[in-house]
């Protein structure tokens, strides 16, 4: 009886505590403006970024080369837009609000990833300019 | 018989527990974070004490009890690395003096509490009591930092150093708190990977906490708007 209960308790208490880690990685990227650059290489129209553009902003996040300091933080973000959207299709139907909420948390997501991407296409740049330093 | 795999983790984690202690170490405001360096040192040493244990007795009885008890041991000394938060998430308010007494309290509760499972148990101190020993340890663990984030949200605290760590904490306490209550519910079922989620989760807590001390700075604040969200979610 008392393992079952701390088996549940901890599990409540492990996924808020995920989500709310996740979040403190993410609220550290919403305040950032996303460059023109990014909006012209992932083709974005207006300021919205959608849930649906996460996985396409993902795949050319790793077309870039790698900082090396942000692996973890993507892999993190990945993992907690993977949790919400299993959530949205299983509460779409039955609580709207969560289902409103989890939508609201995948667009910071996908906020997220143009950031990363942002970061990732200014370094690549900083690397072209400093070879071509290099060589002259 | 020590296995490569055994010697790896013994190793890295060995590793990342010293770089935590470089970490807390290089920081300008050390004495801030005094208990986790400490912690991550003893910590360290009872990697390798571990492993030397490992070594010479291979996967027997004596390693358990060394196993089991020490990590029982750190997990209090732990206690102390959150009380040591509760202190920094307070220190505007003034109450040392009730964490003090607070923190008495509490280690005089669980040594009381263990003497009087240890004294029902004597006979068998192995096994399934070391399990539920130390899930019991990792659930008031759970509870502390759970309590921990509460009292964070109600103040509205804007640290982001401090926020992560003990987020990062209380994952660490929940998920190795899960393993241990599914081993008591679950006694022939997938023991030996249960097993491994402590292990596995003191290295992901090492890394964690570099993580924070290498790119989140001291001086880094959460927006208020952004944690009265996360309150409201």
């Amino acid at each position: 009886m008392i393992p079952s209960i701390i088996c549940t308790v901890s599990v409540a208490t492990f996924m808020q505590l995920m989500a709310a880690y996740c979040r403190s990685i993410l609220a550290s990227c919403r305040r950032v403006e996303l460059s023109d650059r990014v909006r012209e290489v992932a083709g974005f129209r207006g300021d919205s970024i959608g849930v649906s553009d996460f996985g396409r902003l993902l795949q050319l996040v790793h077309l870039c080369p790698e900082r090396g300091d942000d692996h973890g933080d993507i892999r993190a973000v990945g993992a907690y837009f993977k949790v919400l959207r299993g959530l949205n299709r299983i509460t779409s139907s039955m609580v709207p609000q969560i289902a409103a909420w989890t939508n609201r948390e995948c667009e910071n997501c996908s906020y997220f990833a143009a950031v990363a991407l942002d970061r990732r296409i200014s370094y690549s740049r900083d690397l072209f300019t400093q070879q071509l330093g290099s060589r002259a | 018989m020590i296995g490569p795999l055994d010697t790896l983790i013994c190793w890295l984690g060995f590793l990342l527990e010293v770089a935590v202690v470089v970490c807390v170490c290089m920081h300008r405001n050390y004495r801030s974070y005094l208990p986790v360096g400490i912690y991550m040192l003893c910590s360290a040493l009872e990697t390798l004490g571990s492993y030397a244990c490992l070594r010479a007795f291979g996967n027997s009885a004596v390693y358990h009890y060394f196993y089991y008890y020490s990590d029982a041991t750190m997990t209090v000394l732990l206690f102390w690395v959150i009380i040591h938060f509760y202190q920094q998430a307070l220190r505007e308010l003034q109450v040392n003096k009730y964490i003090r007494v607070g923190t008495a309290f509490l280690i005089t509760a669980t040594a009381l509490f263990s003497y009087a499972v240890i004294n029902k148990n004597r006979d068998h101190l192995t096994g399934r009591f070391v399990i539920e020993l130390s899930q019991n340890l990792y659930f008031e663990g759970v509870v502390l930092t759970y309590m921990l984030w509460c009292v964070i949200m109600k103040l509205k605290e804007t640290r982001v150093r401090l926020a992560q760590l003990v987020l990062t904490l209380g994952i660490y306490f929940s998920a190795t708190a899960i393993a241990y209550a599914m081993r008591n519910m679950f006694s022939g079922f997938g023991q030996e990977v249960l097993a491994w989620v402590p292990t596995i989760m003191s290295t992901w807590l090492a890394v964690a906490w570099i993580y924070t001390f290498v790119r989140v700075t001291e001086d880094r604040r959460i927006g208020t708007a952004q944690l009265e969200a996360k309150a409201a979610a």
